[in-house]
């Protein structure tokens, strides 16, 4: 077994009295991309930035491709692409000119560098849009552009920053396909996102953080195991209904007049569920059960819901 | 040996790139050159006639000149501190510093456009100050090495700034940022009236301080007025600026 592409360990991060990343450690097999799950604030771009030697941390340590990434950095740098949250494109220059201009920051020959370029914007289709200013691309477009400039030197290991956050459905498919593609061609891959969807569909195996730890980790299907396979949903005639049921059952109300209780204990979860409700006098207009999706991990994991403890 | 010749064509690449938005962007040259013009204006037809140069043979747009390419010079450098922040706050560093590219030519790029595009507007100067009146007294070698030493300044300046741009959060704080540098600089100095009608406190920073020397300097260059130690003294000003403002942006560019 060939070592990791990417590992963490312990890594941690502090920006003053905010403690970003709290010793995380993860690995990532070669070939295989991983899931980094959390929501706004969990701490993934600080991890993507540790790793990628954007910034420095401050204990623990990490290697990318073999190298250490304090030690070694210009090694790592040679050996990642990375398309960080924002689409990191000068919006002055053509799709052409950026994707130009990283290439010879990856000092490849100006030949080599415009042939890259012309090739990617072919394999993004952006030849249409090449010489036109990156101002005038819309998001899917300049989000394209950004995954294209971290590909230039055909790089073993990427990372991608919520590479779909504020994409239409049809752009995030299209970059969905894109990045199976490059997964199929044997490219590690470290993505964060916050939609388990994404998660679920991309990675082999998934890091669910929270508030800079880790709070579980495992494929989908181990996750959801490890939470009971099965939910339970009341919905009630009101929304007013539906809150004090929540509070009975300790949880959290969705959409309005749903309520979701995880079956942790099997068939017992659904009696307790009913006494409880039983006596405090409140009747489900509809119960249904349901196979547990990402979903309900993540909100459980996250705290979300107080059952997560 | 690679890492120095990384440096140097990462620095070309860079600064050709910051040129390029120049040229997609015209409007930004011509607002660098509104202010001058204006003061140019204002100093050489509203206030010039009541004010005196002290010096016999010595008129008054001849005086003021110098005094406009400088400030036109200093006030180029903010560009480097909003050019920064933009970089900044668009990811644009951030993607920069993930490349295997010399971190220093980040800032070399950005500083070397700017000298370039702060030279060319101090000539475009020269030529609006010829159209008004103003005569050098010297050789073209000398005014040639006038205009490079406001160069050599308003590039010393830029490095001043690079710290500033990499310091907030965006370009219009970069902008607001730079007026309270430049303003002690460009105003309490020699540039535009002497000192010497200004209280003595005043008249004393107005005298010396960095803007002012080099204003002498050229001045000495171009007009032959003044001592040629002043052209020195810039020099030593630039560089002494240069060895503490670089290192310090370079680090602060490491560490955001
Ligand atoms: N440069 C910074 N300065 C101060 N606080 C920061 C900085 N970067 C991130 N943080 C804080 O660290 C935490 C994690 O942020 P981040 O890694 O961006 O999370 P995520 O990418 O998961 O949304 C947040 O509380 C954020 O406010
Ligand atoms: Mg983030």
């Amino acid at each position: 077994m060939s070592a990791p592409a990417i590992v963490a360990d312990g890594m941690r991060k502090t920006f003053k009295s905010v403690v970003a990343v709290d010793h995380i450690s993860l690995e990532v097999p070669k070939g295989t991309v991983l899931g980094l799950l959390g929501v706004n604030g969990a701490g993934k771009t600080t991890m993507v930035r540790m790793l990628t030697t954007v910034l420095r941390p401050d204990a623990g340590r990490g290697t990318v491709n073999g190298f250490d990434v304090q030690r070694r950095p210009q090694d790592v740098r040679r050996s990642i692409g990375l398309a960080g949250q924002f689409a990191a494109v000068d919006e002055n220059l053509t799709g052409r000119e950026n994707l130009v201009l990283v290439a010879r920051l990856n000092h490849l020959a100006k030949t080599v560098a415009a042939q890259r370029a012309a090739e990617l914007l072919e394999q993004f289709g952006l030849t249409d849009a090449a010489d036109r200013p990156v101002r005038t691309y819309s998001g899917g477009m300049r989000r394209r552009l950004d995954l294209g400039a971290a590909l230039v030197t055909h790089p073993p290991v990427l990372f991608l920053d919520e590479p779909t956050t504020g994409l239409d459905p049809a752009s995030r498919l299209d970059l969905w396909a894109v990045i199976e593609g490059l997964v199929h061609d044997g490219t590690t891959v470290l993505l964060t996102t916050q939609y388990l969807e994404e998660a679920d569909r991309l990675a082999d195996n998934i890091v669910v953080i929270d508030k800079g730890r880790v709070v579980a980790e495992g494929t989908a299907k181990q996750l959801k195991a490890r939470l009971g396979d099965t939910v339970i949903e009341f919905e009630f005639a009101s929304p007013a209904a539906a809150a004090q049921a929540a509070e009975v059952l300790s949880t959290t109300v969705e959409a309005g007049t749903l309520v979701r209780v995880v079956m942790r204990e099997g068939s017992a979860t659904l009696r307790n569920a009913l006494n409880q409700l039983d006596a405090a006098g409140i009747t489900p207009a509809h119960v249904a059960l349901r196979e547990a999706t990402l979903d309900d991990v993540f909100l459980t994991l996250t705290n979300r819901t107080p059952e997560g403890e | 040996m690679k890492g120095f010749s990384h440096f140097v064509s990462d620095t070309l690449v860079m600064a050709r790139r910051n040129l390029t938005m120049l040229v997609r962007v015209p409007q930004l040259l011509v607002f660098s050159l509104v202010q001058p013009m204006l003061f140019v204006f204002m100093f050489r037809y509203v206030f010039g006639g009541a004010i005196s140069t002290g010096q016999a043979g010595l008129s008054y747009v001849d005086y003021l000149m110098p005094g406009i390419f400088l400030q036109t010079a200093s006030f180029g450098a903010i560009s480097t501190a909003v050019g920064l922040a933009e970089d900044k706050n668009k990811g644009l560093l951030e993607r920069l510093k993930s490349l295997p590219m010399s971190r220093s030519a980040v800032l070399g790029g950005r500083v070397l456009a700017d000298t370039t595009r702060d030279g060319v507007v101090v000539v475009v100067m020269l030529l609006i100050g010829f159209a008004v009146g103003f005569n050098t007294h010297t050789s073209f070698a000398r005014v040639v090495a006038g205009i490079i030493l406001m160069t050599i300044f308003g590039s010393a300046l830029c490095w001043v700034f690079a710290l500033i741009g990499l310091s907030v959060a965006n370009g219009e704080t970069a902008q607001a940022a730079a007026f309270p540098i430049l303003a002690p600089l460009t105003f309490a100095s020699n540039a535009f009236v002497p000192p010497s009608t200004m209280p003595d406190w005043l008249a004393w920073w107005a005298e010396r301080q960095p803007l002012s020397t080099t204003v002498r300097g050229v001045r000495a260059l171009m007009l032959g007025t003044e001592s040629s130690d002043y052209v020195w003294g810039s020099l030593l000003w630039s560089l002494a600026i240069m060895v503490v403002f670089a290192p310090l942006a370079i680090r602060r560019f490491r560490n955001s």
